[in-house]
Protein backbone atom coordinates (compact mmCIF):
# COMPACT_ATOMS: atom_id res chain seq x y z
CA UNK A 1 0.00 0.00 0.00
CA UNK A 2 2.63 2.53 1.09
CA UNK A 3 5.37 2.65 -1.57
CA UNK A 4 8.61 1.07 -0.28
CA UNK A 5 10.82 3.67 -1.99
CA UNK A 6 9.40 6.48 0.20
CA UNK A 7 10.27 7.61 3.73
CA UNK A 8 7.56 8.43 6.29
CA UNK A 9 7.18 10.59 9.41
CA UNK A 10 4.86 10.46 12.42
CA UNK A 11 2.80 13.32 10.96
CA UNK A 12 1.71 10.90 8.22
CA UNK A 13 3.68 12.61 5.50
CA UNK A 14 6.07 11.08 3.03
CA UNK A 15 9.31 12.11 1.35
CA UNK A 16 10.50 10.70 -1.97
CA UNK A 17 14.17 11.16 -2.79
CA UNK A 18 15.66 11.57 -6.26
CA UNK A 19 19.24 12.82 -6.04
CA UNK A 20 19.01 15.93 -3.89
CA UNK A 21 15.38 16.62 -4.89
CA UNK A 22 12.81 15.56 -2.27
CA UNK A 23 9.10 15.25 -3.04
CA UNK A 24 6.67 15.90 -0.16
CA UNK A 25 3.14 14.59 0.20
CA UNK A 26 0.67 13.16 2.71
CA UNK A 27 0.12 9.43 3.16
CA UNK A 28 -2.89 7.36 2.30
CA UNK A 29 -3.60 6.98 6.00
CA UNK A 30 -3.51 10.79 6.37
CA UNK A 31 -6.02 11.36 3.60
CA UNK A 32 -8.29 8.65 5.03
CA UNK A 33 -8.33 10.24 8.46
CA UNK A 34 -8.76 13.76 7.08
CA UNK A 35 -11.67 12.85 4.83
CA UNK A 36 -12.53 14.91 1.74
CA UNK A 37 -9.68 17.37 1.13
CA UNK A 38 -11.15 20.68 -0.06
CA UNK A 39 -8.26 23.14 0.18
CA UNK A 40 -4.47 23.07 -0.08
CA UNK A 41 -2.11 25.96 0.58
CA UNK A 42 1.48 25.60 -0.64
CA UNK A 43 4.51 27.90 -0.80
CA UNK A 44 5.50 29.49 -4.10
CA UNK A 45 8.29 28.14 -6.25
CA UNK A 46 11.57 29.60 -5.06
CA UNK A 47 10.47 29.88 -1.43
CA UNK A 48 12.53 28.15 1.24
CA UNK A 49 11.21 25.57 3.67
CA UNK A 50 12.72 24.43 6.96
CA UNK A 51 12.89 20.83 8.21
CA UNK A 52 10.35 20.20 10.95
CA UNK A 53 8.49 23.45 10.22
CA UNK A 54 5.11 23.96 8.58
CA UNK A 55 5.24 24.81 4.87
CA UNK A 56 1.50 24.88 4.19
CA UNK A 57 -1.90 23.51 5.13
CA UNK A 58 -4.25 20.80 3.99
CA UNK A 59 -7.89 21.33 4.86
CA UNK A 60 -10.74 18.84 4.80
CA UNK A 61 -14.37 19.86 5.24
CA UNK A 62 -13.95 19.77 9.00
CA UNK A 63 -10.25 20.02 9.79
CA UNK A 64 -7.20 22.18 9.14
CA UNK A 65 -3.80 20.38 9.22
CA UNK A 66 -0.33 21.86 8.98
CA UNK A 67 2.08 20.05 6.70
CA UNK A 68 5.71 19.75 7.83
CA UNK A 69 8.86 19.85 5.74
CA UNK A 70 11.06 16.76 6.02
CA UNK A 71 14.19 18.59 4.87
CA UNK A 72 15.29 22.21 4.53
CA UNK A 73 15.79 23.71 1.11
CA UNK A 74 14.39 25.65 -1.81
CA UNK A 75 11.04 24.83 -3.43
CA UNK A 76 11.82 23.93 -7.04
CA UNK A 77 8.40 22.73 -8.12
CA UNK A 78 4.82 23.12 -6.82
CA UNK A 79 2.02 20.79 -7.81
CA UNK A 80 -0.37 23.53 -8.93
CA UNK A 81 -2.85 20.86 -10.02
CA UNK A 82 -3.75 20.07 -6.39
CA UNK A 83 -4.50 23.74 -5.74
CA UNK A 84 -7.41 23.51 -8.16
CA UNK A 85 -8.25 19.85 -7.52
CA UNK A 86 -7.47 19.16 -3.85
CA UNK A 87 -9.37 15.85 -4.05
CA UNK A 88 -6.28 14.44 -5.82
CA UNK A 89 -4.87 14.05 -2.30
CA UNK A 90 -7.70 11.62 -1.60
CA UNK A 91 -7.70 9.75 -4.88
CA UNK A 92 -3.94 9.50 -5.53
CA UNK A 93 -1.85 10.68 -2.56
CA UNK A 94 1.38 9.03 -3.79
CA UNK A 95 0.88 9.94 -7.45
CA UNK A 96 -0.91 13.01 -8.75
CA UNK A 97 -1.54 14.19 -5.21
CA UNK A 98 2.10 15.05 -4.41
CA UNK A 99 2.60 18.57 -3.02
CA UNK A 100 6.02 20.16 -3.58
CA UNK A 101 9.57 19.30 -4.64
CA UNK A 102 12.44 20.70 -2.61
CA UNK A 103 16.10 20.98 -3.45
CA UNK A 104 17.51 19.74 -0.16
CA UNK A 105 20.35 21.57 1.62
CA UNK A 106 21.05 18.41 3.55
CA UNK A 107 19.49 14.94 3.19
CA UNK A 108 20.42 13.72 6.68
CA UNK A 109 16.99 14.46 8.32
CA UNK A 110 15.62 11.67 6.10
CA UNK A 111 17.70 9.12 8.02
CA UNK A 112 15.44 9.45 11.06
CA UNK A 113 12.29 8.83 8.99
CA UNK A 114 10.51 5.47 8.83
CA UNK A 115 10.52 2.87 6.08
CA UNK A 116 7.17 1.71 4.65
CA UNK A 117 7.18 -1.33 6.98
CA UNK A 118 8.03 0.75 10.03
CA UNK A 119 5.36 3.28 9.09
CA UNK A 120 2.68 0.60 8.73
CA UNK A 121 3.58 -0.73 12.18
CA UNK A 122 3.39 2.82 13.53
CA UNK A 123 -0.08 3.35 12.04
CA UNK A 124 -1.23 0.04 13.55
CA UNK A 125 -0.07 1.05 17.05
CA UNK A 126 -1.67 4.51 16.70
CA UNK A 127 -5.03 2.99 15.95
CA UNK A 128 -5.11 1.22 19.33
CA UNK B 1 -13.77 8.34 25.62
CA UNK B 2 -14.66 7.98 29.26
CA UNK B 3 -17.85 9.68 30.37
CA UNK B 4 -19.21 10.23 26.88
CA UNK B 5 -22.77 9.19 26.21
CA UNK B 6 -23.93 6.98 23.37
CA UNK B 7 -27.29 6.89 21.65
CA UNK B 8 -29.28 3.64 21.36
CA UNK B 9 -28.18 3.55 17.68
CA UNK B 10 -24.46 3.49 18.57
CA UNK B 11 -23.86 -0.16 17.62
CA UNK B 12 -25.22 0.54 14.14
CA UNK B 13 -22.73 3.37 13.66
CA UNK B 14 -19.94 1.13 14.82
CA UNK B 15 -21.02 -1.69 12.50
CA UNK B 16 -21.15 0.78 9.59
CA UNK B 17 -17.55 1.78 10.41
CA UNK B 18 -18.53 5.40 10.93
CA UNK B 19 -15.83 7.75 12.14
CA UNK B 20 -16.85 8.68 15.68
CA UNK B 21 -16.14 11.92 17.51
CA UNK B 22 -17.06 13.58 20.78
CA UNK B 23 -19.87 16.08 20.24
CA UNK B 24 -21.18 17.91 23.29
CA UNK B 25 -20.42 14.92 25.49
CA UNK B 26 -21.82 12.38 23.01
CA UNK B 27 -19.87 9.86 20.98
CA UNK B 28 -21.42 10.49 17.57
CA UNK B 29 -20.75 9.57 13.93
CA UNK B 30 -19.11 12.47 12.07
CA UNK B 31 -19.06 10.63 8.74
CA UNK B 32 -19.73 7.27 7.10
CA UNK B 33 -18.99 7.38 3.35
CA UNK B 34 -17.52 10.90 3.44
CA UNK B 35 -18.91 14.33 4.19
CA UNK B 36 -19.29 15.48 0.59
CA UNK B 37 -20.93 12.29 -0.68
CA UNK B 38 -23.32 12.33 2.28
CA UNK B 39 -24.12 16.00 1.69
CA UNK B 40 -25.05 15.36 -1.94
CA UNK B 41 -27.11 12.30 -0.97
CA UNK B 42 -29.34 14.49 1.21
CA UNK B 43 -29.66 17.27 -1.38
CA UNK B 44 -30.44 14.85 -4.24
CA UNK B 45 -31.99 11.74 -2.68
CA UNK B 46 -32.33 11.14 1.05
CA UNK B 47 -30.22 10.64 4.15
CA UNK B 48 -30.85 9.23 7.60
CA UNK B 49 -29.49 10.95 10.72
CA UNK B 50 -29.31 9.68 14.27
CA UNK B 51 -30.29 12.79 16.24
CA UNK B 52 -31.08 10.93 19.46
CA UNK B 53 -28.56 13.10 21.29
CA UNK B 54 -30.96 16.05 21.05
CA UNK B 55 -32.70 17.04 24.30
CA UNK B 56 -36.45 16.69 24.80
CA UNK B 57 -38.26 18.51 27.57
CA UNK B 58 -41.91 17.96 28.41
CA UNK B 59 -44.01 20.79 29.84
CA UNK B 60 -47.42 19.97 31.29
CA UNK B 61 -49.96 21.72 33.46
CA UNK B 62 -52.66 24.34 33.65
CA UNK B 63 -50.16 27.16 33.04
CA UNK B 64 -48.20 25.40 30.26
CA UNK B 65 -49.06 27.97 27.60
CA UNK B 66 -48.39 30.94 29.89
CA UNK B 67 -45.06 29.42 30.93
CA UNK B 68 -43.96 28.74 27.35
CA UNK B 69 -44.97 32.29 26.39
CA UNK B 70 -42.71 33.64 29.15
CA UNK B 71 -39.88 31.28 28.17
CA UNK B 72 -39.64 31.78 24.40
CA UNK B 73 -39.47 34.82 22.13
CA UNK B 74 -41.87 33.48 19.49
CA UNK B 75 -45.64 33.45 20.03
CA UNK B 76 -47.05 30.04 20.99
CA UNK B 77 -50.55 31.43 21.58
CA UNK B 78 -51.18 31.65 17.84
CA UNK B 79 -50.10 28.05 17.37
CA UNK B 80 -52.76 25.40 16.72
CA UNK B 81 -52.59 22.05 18.48
CA UNK B 82 -50.35 19.72 16.45
CA UNK B 83 -48.19 22.57 15.18
CA UNK B 84 -44.55 23.32 15.79
CA UNK B 85 -42.76 26.60 16.35
CA UNK B 86 -39.09 27.42 16.00
CA UNK B 87 -38.01 29.79 18.76
CA UNK B 88 -35.01 31.10 20.65
CA UNK B 89 -35.12 31.29 24.45
CA UNK B 90 -33.33 34.33 25.83
CA UNK B 91 -31.70 35.56 29.01
CA UNK B 92 -32.93 38.89 30.46
CA UNK B 93 -29.94 40.45 28.59
CA UNK B 94 -31.40 39.33 25.25
CA UNK B 95 -28.56 36.83 24.78
CA UNK B 96 -29.63 33.37 23.71
CA UNK B 97 -29.99 30.41 26.12
CA UNK B 98 -30.72 28.07 23.22
CA UNK B 99 -32.87 27.67 20.15
CA UNK B 100 -35.63 25.09 20.14
CA UNK B 101 -38.56 23.48 18.43
CA UNK B 102 -41.76 23.86 20.44
CA UNK B 103 -44.38 21.19 19.75
CA UNK B 104 -47.88 22.11 20.90
CA UNK B 105 -50.04 19.14 21.91
CA UNK B 106 -52.55 21.53 23.48
CA UNK B 107 -52.50 24.56 25.76
CA UNK B 108 -51.60 22.33 28.72
CA UNK B 109 -48.90 20.22 27.08
CA UNK B 110 -45.82 21.28 25.11
CA UNK B 111 -42.83 19.22 24.02
CA UNK B 112 -39.64 21.21 23.54
CA UNK B 113 -36.66 19.91 21.58
CA UNK B 114 -33.30 21.53 22.37
CA UNK B 115 -29.64 21.15 21.45
CA UNK B 116 -27.80 18.14 22.89
CA UNK B 117 -24.94 20.15 24.34
CA UNK B 118 -27.37 22.56 26.04
CA UNK B 119 -29.99 20.10 27.28
CA UNK B 120 -28.93 20.09 30.96
CA UNK B 121 -28.45 23.86 31.02
CA UNK B 122 -31.81 24.42 29.32
CA UNK B 123 -33.60 22.09 31.69
CA UNK B 124 -32.15 23.91 34.72
CA UNK B 125 -33.09 27.25 33.14
CA UNK B 126 -36.65 26.11 32.50
CA UNK B 127 -37.06 24.79 36.06
CA UNK B 128 -35.91 28.18 37.34
CA UNK B 129 -38.39 30.03 35.14
CA UNK B 130 -41.22 27.62 36.03
CA UNK B 131 -41.30 28.57 39.72
CA UNK B 132 -44.26 30.92 39.44
CA UNK B 133 -46.27 28.72 37.11
CA UNK B 134 -48.49 25.72 37.68
CA UNK B 135 -46.49 23.41 35.43
CA UNK B 136 -44.29 20.34 35.63
CA UNK B 137 -41.14 20.41 33.54
CA UNK B 138 -39.49 17.05 32.83
CA UNK B 139 -36.26 16.26 31.03
CA UNK B 140 -37.39 13.25 28.98
CA UNK B 141 -34.33 13.15 26.70
CA UNK B 142 -33.50 9.54 27.62
CA UNK B 143 -36.98 8.35 26.67
CA UNK B 144 -36.59 9.07 22.97
CA UNK B 145 -34.67 7.97 19.97
CA UNK B 146 -34.86 10.65 17.30
CA UNK B 147 -34.16 9.81 13.66
CA UNK B 148 -34.25 12.38 10.87
CA UNK B 149 -34.93 11.29 7.30
CA UNK B 150 -34.13 14.25 5.05
CA UNK B 151 -34.08 14.86 1.34
CA UNK B 152 -36.40 15.04 -1.67
CA UNK B 153 -37.19 11.29 -1.47
CA UNK B 154 -37.86 11.28 2.30
CA UNK B 155 -41.66 11.14 2.01
CA UNK B 156 -41.65 8.43 -0.67
CA UNK B 157 -39.35 6.23 1.38
CA UNK B 158 -41.00 6.69 4.77
CA UNK B 159 -44.49 6.20 3.31
CA UNK B 160 -43.57 2.56 2.53
CA UNK B 161 -43.54 1.63 6.21
CA UNK B 162 -46.40 3.66 7.64
CA UNK B 163 -50.19 3.85 7.23
CA UNK B 164 -50.10 7.51 8.24
CA UNK B 165 -50.72 9.67 5.17
CA UNK B 166 -47.49 11.64 5.21
CA UNK B 167 -48.66 14.06 2.52
CA UNK B 168 -51.15 15.40 5.11
CA UNK B 169 -48.38 16.31 7.53
CA UNK B 170 -47.52 19.80 6.38
CA UNK B 171 -44.26 21.58 7.18
CA UNK B 172 -43.84 22.28 10.91
CA UNK B 173 -46.70 20.05 12.05
CA UNK B 174 -46.67 16.65 13.75
CA UNK B 175 -48.83 13.62 14.38
CA UNK B 176 -48.65 10.23 16.05
CA UNK B 177 -48.71 6.90 14.28
CA UNK B 178 -46.92 3.65 13.69
CA UNK B 179 -43.81 3.43 11.54
CA UNK B 180 -42.81 -0.18 10.84
CA UNK B 181 -45.23 -1.11 13.64
CA UNK B 182 -43.44 1.13 16.14
CA UNK B 183 -45.44 3.89 17.87
CA UNK B 184 -43.88 7.22 16.83
CA UNK B 185 -44.23 10.96 16.89
CA UNK B 186 -43.74 12.04 13.28
CA UNK B 187 -42.97 15.66 12.47
CA UNK B 188 -42.23 17.34 9.18
CA UNK B 189 -39.17 19.25 10.31
CA UNK B 190 -35.42 19.12 9.82
CA UNK B 191 -32.10 20.88 9.88
CA UNK B 192 -30.83 20.50 6.32
CA UNK B 193 -32.76 22.90 4.11
CA UNK B 194 -34.51 19.90 2.51
CA UNK B 195 -37.94 18.40 2.96
CA UNK B 196 -38.03 15.61 5.50
CA UNK B 197 -39.25 14.11 8.72
CA UNK B 198 -38.08 13.73 12.28
CA UNK B 199 -39.38 10.58 13.92
CA UNK B 200 -39.34 10.03 17.69
CA UNK B 201 -39.79 6.60 19.26
CA UNK B 202 -38.95 4.66 22.42
CA UNK B 203 -35.22 3.78 22.70
CA UNK B 204 -35.79 0.02 22.43
CA UNK B 205 -37.18 0.37 18.90
CA UNK B 206 -34.48 2.70 17.66
CA UNK B 207 -32.16 0.21 16.00
CA UNK B 208 -35.05 -1.62 14.32
CA UNK B 209 -36.31 1.62 12.78
CA UNK B 210 -32.82 2.75 11.76
CA UNK B 211 -32.13 -0.51 9.94
CA UNK B 212 -35.58 -0.66 8.37
CA UNK B 213 -35.36 2.83 6.86
CA UNK B 214 -31.90 2.16 5.40
CA UNK B 215 -33.15 -1.17 4.02
CA UNK B 216 -36.32 0.08 2.35
CA UNK B 217 -34.59 3.21 1.04
CA UNK B 218 -31.47 1.46 -0.25
CA UNK B 219 -32.72 1.26 -3.85
CA UNK B 220 -33.40 5.03 -3.73
CA UNK B 221 -29.89 5.76 -2.55
CA UNK B 222 -30.69 6.58 1.08
CA UNK B 223 -27.59 6.50 3.26
CA UNK B 224 -26.63 7.24 6.87
CA UNK B 225 -25.39 10.80 7.38
CA UNK B 226 -22.95 12.01 10.03
CA UNK B 227 -22.56 15.28 11.87
CA UNK B 228 -20.07 16.56 9.27
CA UNK B 229 -22.66 16.75 6.49
CA UNK B 230 -25.34 17.80 8.98
CA UNK B 231 -23.23 20.90 9.58
CA UNK B 232 -22.54 21.73 5.91
CA UNK B 233 -26.23 21.15 5.05
CA UNK B 234 -27.58 23.40 7.79
CA UNK B 235 -24.92 26.02 7.10
CA UNK B 236 -25.79 26.34 3.38
CA UNK B 237 -29.44 26.82 4.34
CA UNK B 238 -28.43 29.48 6.92
CA UNK B 239 -29.89 27.46 9.77
CA UNK B 240 -28.08 28.78 12.85
CA UNK B 241 -26.08 26.59 15.22
CA UNK B 242 -25.72 27.30 18.92
CA UNK B 243 -22.08 28.02 19.72
CA UNK B 244 -21.59 29.44 16.20
CA UNK B 245 -24.29 31.89 15.11
CA UNK B 246 -26.08 31.77 18.48
CA UNK B 247 -24.81 32.24 22.02
CA UNK B 248 -25.28 33.96 25.36
CA UNK B 249 -23.46 37.03 24.00
CA UNK B 250 -25.48 37.23 20.78
CA UNK B 251 -29.11 38.33 20.53
CA UNK B 252 -31.59 36.82 18.05
CA UNK B 253 -31.88 40.25 16.39
CA UNK B 254 -28.14 40.22 15.66
CA UNK B 255 -28.17 36.58 14.57
CA UNK B 256 -30.71 37.26 11.83
CA UNK B 257 -33.55 35.37 13.50
CA UNK B 258 -35.48 38.46 14.59
CA UNK B 259 -38.50 37.08 12.74
CA UNK B 260 -38.87 34.64 15.63
CA UNK B 261 -38.93 37.43 18.24
CA UNK B 262 -42.46 38.74 18.71
CA UNK B 263 -42.11 42.01 20.56
CA UNK B 264 -45.87 42.60 20.29
CA UNK B 265 -46.78 39.63 22.51
CA UNK B 266 -47.03 39.74 26.34
CA UNK B 267 -43.89 39.83 28.47
CA UNK B 268 -41.18 37.22 28.03
CA UNK B 269 -37.65 36.79 29.31
CA UNK B 270 -35.40 39.20 27.41
CA UNK B 271 -38.22 41.31 25.96
CA UNK B 272 -37.12 44.64 27.50
CA UNK B 273 -33.52 44.21 26.33
CA UNK B 274 -34.54 43.17 22.82
CA UNK B 275 -37.06 46.01 22.58
CA UNK B 276 -34.32 48.47 23.55
CA UNK B 277 -31.85 46.97 21.10
CA UNK B 278 -34.38 47.23 18.32
CA UNK B 279 -35.09 50.89 19.14
CA UNK B 280 -31.43 51.83 19.43
CA UNK B 281 -30.37 49.86 16.38
CA UNK B 282 -28.86 46.39 16.31
CA UNK B 283 -25.07 46.77 16.69
CA UNK B 284 -24.06 43.65 14.76
CA UNK B 285 -25.47 41.78 11.84
CA UNK B 286 -25.00 38.28 10.44
CA UNK B 287 -23.79 38.40 6.84
CA UNK B 288 -22.93 35.88 4.17
CA UNK B 289 -19.36 35.85 2.86
CA UNK B 290 -17.81 34.41 -0.24
CA UNK B 291 -14.04 34.03 -0.31
CA UNK B 292 -12.38 36.17 -2.97
CA UNK B 293 -8.84 35.14 -2.04
CA UNK B 294 -7.71 31.55 -1.56
CA UNK B 295 -8.68 30.08 1.78
CA UNK B 296 -11.48 28.78 3.96
CA UNK B 297 -12.89 31.02 6.68
CA UNK B 298 -13.43 28.98 9.82
CA UNK B 299 -15.50 29.61 12.93
CA UNK B 300 -14.02 32.35 15.19
CA UNK B 301 -11.51 33.69 12.64
CA UNK B 302 -11.42 37.52 13.03
CA UNK B 303 -12.90 39.75 10.34
CA UNK B 304 -11.20 43.06 9.56
CA UNK B 305 -11.80 46.15 7.44
CA UNK B 306 -8.81 48.41 6.75
CA UNK B 307 -6.87 46.67 9.51
CA UNK B 308 -9.57 47.21 12.13
CA UNK B 309 -11.42 44.27 13.70
CA UNK B 310 -15.12 44.47 12.82
CA UNK B 311 -16.38 41.02 13.77
CA UNK B 312 -15.75 37.31 13.46
CA UNK B 313 -16.65 34.27 11.40
CA UNK B 314 -19.46 32.21 12.99
CA UNK B 315 -19.37 29.29 10.50
CA UNK B 316 -17.31 28.72 7.40
CA UNK B 317 -16.73 25.84 5.07
CA UNK B 318 -16.33 24.58 1.59
CA UNK B 319 -19.90 24.43 0.28
CA UNK B 320 -20.45 21.12 -1.54
CA UNK B 321 -23.62 22.37 -3.27
CA UNK B 322 -22.17 25.69 -4.47
CA UNK B 323 -18.64 24.35 -4.91
CA UNK B 324 -17.27 27.53 -3.26
CA UNK B 325 -15.73 28.55 0.03
CA UNK B 326 -18.34 30.51 1.95
CA UNK B 327 -18.94 31.71 5.49
CA UNK B 328 -21.31 33.43 7.87
CA UNK B 329 -19.91 36.31 9.88
CA UNK B 330 -21.18 38.57 12.64
CA UNK B 331 -20.00 42.10 11.87
CA UNK B 332 -20.70 45.74 12.72
CA UNK B 333 -24.09 46.63 11.23
CA UNK B 334 -22.86 49.83 9.59
CA UNK B 335 -20.36 47.79 7.57
CA UNK B 336 -22.79 45.05 6.54
CA UNK B 337 -23.12 46.25 2.95
CA UNK B 338 -23.65 43.66 0.24
CA UNK B 339 -20.87 43.61 -2.33
CA UNK B 340 -18.32 45.17 0.03
CA UNK B 341 -15.03 43.38 0.51
CA UNK B 342 -13.48 42.67 3.92
CA UNK B 343 -10.57 40.63 5.24
CA UNK B 344 -10.77 37.23 6.90
CA UNK B 345 -7.73 36.74 9.14
CA UNK B 346 -6.58 33.21 8.34
CA UNK B 347 -3.61 32.32 10.56
CA UNK B 348 -2.62 36.02 10.75
CA UNK B 349 -2.90 36.49 7.00
CA UNK B 350 -5.58 38.77 5.52
CA UNK B 351 -7.61 36.99 2.83
CA UNK B 352 -10.35 38.92 1.02
CA UNK B 353 -14.02 37.95 1.16
CA UNK B 354 -17.08 39.60 -0.32
CA UNK B 355 -20.38 40.19 1.50
CA UNK B 356 -23.16 38.25 -0.25
CA UNK B 357 -26.75 37.24 0.68
CA UNK B 358 -26.51 34.77 3.55
CA UNK B 359 -29.16 32.33 2.34
CA UNK B 360 -26.66 30.36 0.26
CA UNK B 361 -29.03 27.56 -0.65
CA UNK B 362 -32.79 27.33 -1.02
CA UNK B 363 -34.41 24.19 -2.30
CA UNK B 364 -36.07 24.56 -5.69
Amino acid sequence: MNPVELKYNKEHEYAGVNGNIVTFGITNHAQESLGDVVFVELPDEGATVTAGKSYGTVESVKAVSDIMASVSGKVVEVNTQVLDAPDLLNSDPYGEGWLIKVEADDLSPLETMMSADEYEAFVATEEH
Amino acid sequence: MIGTKRTPIYEEHQAAKAKLIDFGGWEMPVQYAGVIAEHHAVRNKAGLFDTSHMGEIDVRGKDALAFVQMLITNDASKLHDGKILYSPMCYPTGGIVDDSLVYRYDTEHFFIVVNASNADKDYAWMLEQAKNFEVTVDNVSDQYVQLALQGPLAETILQRITQVDLSKIIYYTFTHGEVDGVPCLISRTGYTGEDGFEVYCAPEFGRQLWRKILEIGASDGVQPIGLGARDTLRFEARLPLYGNELGAEITPLEAGIGFFVKLDKEDFVGKAALQLQKEQGVPRKLVGLEMVGRGIARSHYPLQKDGEEIGFVTSGSFSPTLNKNIALGLIRSDLAVQGDVLDVMIRDKAVQAKIIPSLFYKRG
